[in-house]
């Protein structure tokens, strides 16, 4: 009788009350073998000569060849230093804005007035990279807005968009432009979860608002502003496909083709499948670990969760 | 408490001043788009537009009209939605279910979750995953914008999140009514979460709506592409001359590609403004349903 009682209290893996679920997940589960773990597999393209009639298991093997091909190759440093200096320039300069932009709005006591400012900051937020490229492109070309206007002072015209020096810069600005007012949301959550009375107990202590800024609005929103910028590090390698793609030429490659843009003309446009997939298994791996540790830290000092 | 000093009144002014500032920085563009397209050519060349239409015009858009390529790429982007949210919601949903339940009630929850989660972490790529796309037969098919995207674990976890508040004595009850988990869900679950489902869905509209890149890998001929691929296509090739009759290119010669450019852009944005007040509400309640109280 015992017996049958610990039998019982061993579930088994699939049963009449389970299966459902196990059904139910089904399609999902296949979705996601096909689409996201096919592609893991596909990996293995790095270590062939990848030809598309053969397959993924009937391709020539070849080992690390294409991973020795991609450190002789003369531009890999200076993707992997573009790719940063974008990504880090965008974390750091979008964070601010998006902080700055936070308190300032915070200030404001007419509620039509933050309305309307919070409307129109999000607005670029729901724009694709094509269409707020495609503005962009008009209005920073030779004829464009900014030309007239700088012609109104007599200066000459500048191409921002063909200025290798300056164009990483506009990327930066560009992506600061589209997420600032997005990001004030998270912002100013934080804010408004900071206890009022802690206000009140600095201005009976005689403290200014700028004051009572950098001792209490400040410290309140530590804990969102280091948790966000610890998620961002995951996305240190992706310097944002969508909007150079868009907006780079030629002309400005030296300072703007990223890890993600030289994978796509290289995979896709000269067909160098193998190459180009040993350079985006290297970009996954260090993701991986960047996500990963992001993760983790967000976990353990900020008991951030997912689920 | 407010504080009436000068300095606070200067400051407040000034604060004002720098967010109306920085909300036209971000209208503006767009409205000067749209100021070019109804602008003469001739004026626009001249530079004389900026925010306000200079010799009114509605040219560039009675081009549009006739451009039988651009309406056939909006109906892609229409379809691509039309098929593309019932198919990842139904997937979502499918998921998030199984697994806001506990590992007592489904035993495989615990790994299932890392095998999602895992997608998050770590994925093959561009390359590797345009092969599986053409291996698997997709290549110019409206399905290669759909199926590899319609699974998504943030949003997954979102609603397993949402579904795990739900209380259990309400499953329970309808089980001893006999109930199946299908109905189960549907009928109780889903009805319940609408508010999380309406959220998630703006999230995928938008996302179908907005994504230009899989339209360019993946399709072949521009006939297949949704409206952002066919206009990243046109911004960079700036004429398609081969898809002309010859009465379009009579017309065309009136209208600068500037003008031309600008009626584009403004009616691919077109859907988005018209939904722009939902989105907002939506988006900002998706982002306090992000955070898990414990």
């Amino acid at each position: 009788m015992s017996r049958a009682v610990i039998k019982n209290e061993k579930r088994p893996f699939i049963s009449r009350k389970s299966l459902p679920f196990y059904l139910m997940i089904l399609i999902p589960v296949v979705l996601t073998l096909i689409y996201n773990y096919g592609p893991m597999f596909g990996l293995v393209m790095a270590f062939q000569n990848y030809n598309p009639a053969m397959g993924f298991l009937k391709s020539e093997w070849v080992g690390l060849l294409h991973f020795e091909r991609m450190m002789d190759m003369p531009d890999i440093q200076e993707i992997i230093i573009n790719t940063l200096r974008i990504s880090i320039g965008k974390i750091v300069v979008t964070t601010l804005a998006a902080i700055v932009t936070a308190l300032l709005l915070n200030e404001v006591r007419n509620s039509s007035l933050k309305r309307f400012v919070q409307t129109s900051i999000y607005f670029p937020y729901f724009l694709s990279w094509v269409i707020l490229g495609g503005i962009l492109k008009d209005i920073l070309a030779r004829e464009g807005l900014l030309n007239q206007f700088l012609g109104l002072f007599g200066m000459d015209p500048v191409i921002l968009l063909g200025d290798a020096k300056r164009f990483p810069w506009l990327l930066i600005w560009s992506e600061t432009w589209q997420q600032t007012g997005f990001n004030t949301i998270v912002y100013l959550a934080a804010i408004s979860n900071i206890n009022p009375n802690l206000y009140e107990a600095a201005a009976i202590d005689g403290a200014g608002r700028l004051r009572q800024t950098w001792h209490i609005t400040l410290p309140g929103m530590s804990t969102t502003i280091i948790l966000m910028a610890i998620l961002s590090m995951g996305g240190i390698l992706s310097a944002g496909l969508d909007q150079i793609l868009m907006l780079y030429s030629p002309a400005v490659y030296s300072t703007a083709d990223v890890i993600d843009t030289w994978v796509y003309r290289a995979g896709l446009r000269s067909a160098q499948y193998s190459l180009a997939t040993a350079v985006g298994l290297l970009r996954s791996i260090v993701s991986f670990i960047m996500i990963s540790l992001s993760y983790l830290i967000a976990n353990k000092t900020m008991g951030y969760r997912l689920f | 408490m407010i504080d009436r000093s000068p300095a606070r009144k200067v400051f407040r002014v000034v604060n004002a001043v720098f967010l109306v500032a920085m909300a036209l920085l971000c209208l503006l563009p767009m409205y000067h788009v749209l100021c070019l397209s109804f602008s003469k050519s001739t004026a626009v060349l001249a530079g004389k537009v900026t925010l306000w239409p200079v010799e009114f015009t509605t040219k560039s858009y009675e081009y549009i009209m006739g451009k039988e390529a651009y309406w056939r790429a909006m109906g892609m982007s229409f379809l691509r939605i039309a098929l593309g949210v019932p198919v990842s919601m139904l997937c979502i949903i499918l998921a998030a279910y199984p697994l806001s339940k506990t590992k007592k009630e489904f035993p495989a929850q615990p790994a299932l979750i890392w095998f999602f989660l895992f997608t998050m972490l770590f994925s093959g790529g561009m390359i590797p995953a345009y092969m599986v796309v053409r291996n698997t037969g997709l290549i110019n098919s409206i399905w290669a914008l759909i199926l590899p995207c319609a699974m998504n674990t943030y949003d997954t976890l979102l609603l397993m999140n949402f579904f795990k508040a739900i209380p259990s004595d309400i499953e329970e009850s309808a089980r001893i009514d006999g109930a199946s988990q299908l109905r189960i869900l549907f009928q109780i679950y889903v009805p319940l979460s609408l508010p999380a489902m309406a959220t998630l869905a703006v999230f995928i509209v938008v996302g179908h709506w907005n994504s230009w890149f899989d339209g360019m890998l993946y399709m072949n001929s521009e006939s297949k592409y949704p409206l952002q691929t066919y206009l990243q296509a046109s911004l960079a090739t700036n004429n398609n001359v081969r898809l002309m009759t010859k009465q379009l290119a009579m017309q065309r010669n009136a209208i600068s590609d500037r003008t031309l450019r600008s009626a584009e852009i403004f009616i691919a944005a077109v859907p988005v403004l018209l939904i722009y007040p939902f989105l907002q509400r939506y988006f900002i309640s998706g982002m306090t349903l992000g955070g898990v109280k414990e």
